[in-house]
């Protein structure tokens, strides 16, 4: 197989889920804030 | 840091404070130091005259495999001062950097995975550092799933904390896993007393760890407001319970 689809595959797999984990974090960092700012 | 700077951190709405402060500029200067490492090592760095173009892979499974080691050892770290000097934040670390550690944890595997298969010729091989790896992965989800299920949610903290420490043991393991047996995995070529990278492909490798260093700092700093908003809004239905009671 071509090499260059190894090399696309492993960035797609690292940056896809480096975008899936900064989201997460960042969506759920706002409702959480949002939440205790509301209660408080 | 000194001691008494540690214990103004302990005051979580001070950390909270610093927190929000830094978390835009890790954020920030991670995404544009990792843009830069990518970059050149996709489009600067030579191809390997052995490995070819399947080197770039190096750039983010090697940040990976230092962040999965090293996220590890400051969780556990965490653990161990809960346990100490009852650090109001220490318990919070450990469950802010599980799931952190856990993702670079998994990118490594898989990208070892992609990459082993055009250089050795299998996507897997049960060897010593491998397999290593995937017990780090595992005890990630351990700490995760402990602090995640267990009813008493002290007591979950306690006991994956536990994990999290007895788990150092695998820390070694992997580092030494390729010294101490046959492995299809080449030797470490970063040690502190030199480096055997050329330089046109070290520096990429530099600068790409270092923006996943930070956006690994961010993470578990969003991680950790996260968990302490959730606290301050379970405190709030405590007292209005009480109150109601």
């Amino acid at each position: 197989m071509n090499q260059i689809a190894f090399v696309a595959a492993a960035y797609t797999v690292t940056l896809g889920g480096l975008a899936a984990m900064l989201g997460w974090c960042l969506l759920a960092m706002r409702r959480a804030e949002a939440a205790s700012g509301e209660v408080r | 840091m000194a001691s008494t700077d540690l214990h103004a951190l302990a005051n979580p709405f001070r950390f909270q404070r610093l927190a929000t402060l830094l978390t835009p500029w890790l954020l920030g200067l991670g995404l544009a130091l990792l843009g830069l490492g990518l970059y050149l090592g996709l489009f600067a760095s030579p191809p390997d005259y052995l490995q070819g173009e399947t080197v770039r892979i190096l750039y983010v499974h090697v940040p990976a495999a230092w962040l999965a080691l090293g996220g590890y050892l400051g969780m556990a770290l965490a653990a161990l001062s809960a346990r100490i000097w009852r650090h109001p934040l220490a318990d919070l670390s450990v469950q802010a950097i599980a799931p952190v550690g856990a993702f670079f944890a998994a990118t490594c595997l898989l990208t070892g995975s992609i990459w082993g298969r055009p250089t050795w010729g299998t996507w897997w091989v049960w060897d010593g550092r491998l397999t290593s790896m995937l017990v780090l992965f595992l005890l990630y989800l351990g700490v995760i799933a402990i602090t995640a299920l267990h009813e008493d949610r002290a007591r979950g903290l306690k006991m994956a904390g536990l994990l999290a420490i007895v788990g150092t043991v695998n820390l070694p393991i992997i580092k030494f896993s390729v010294e101490w047996w046959n492995t299809l995995h080449q030797p470490a070529s970063i040690r502190l007393s030199g480096s055997a990278i050329h330089p046109d492909m070290l520096t990429p490798l530099l600068l790409s760890a270092s923006g996943f260093l930070l956006l690994f700092a961010a993470m578990v700093l969003m991680r950790m407001r996260t968990l302490i908003a959730g606290q301050r809004v379970e405190a709030r239905a405590r007292r209005l319970a009480a109150r109601h009671a």
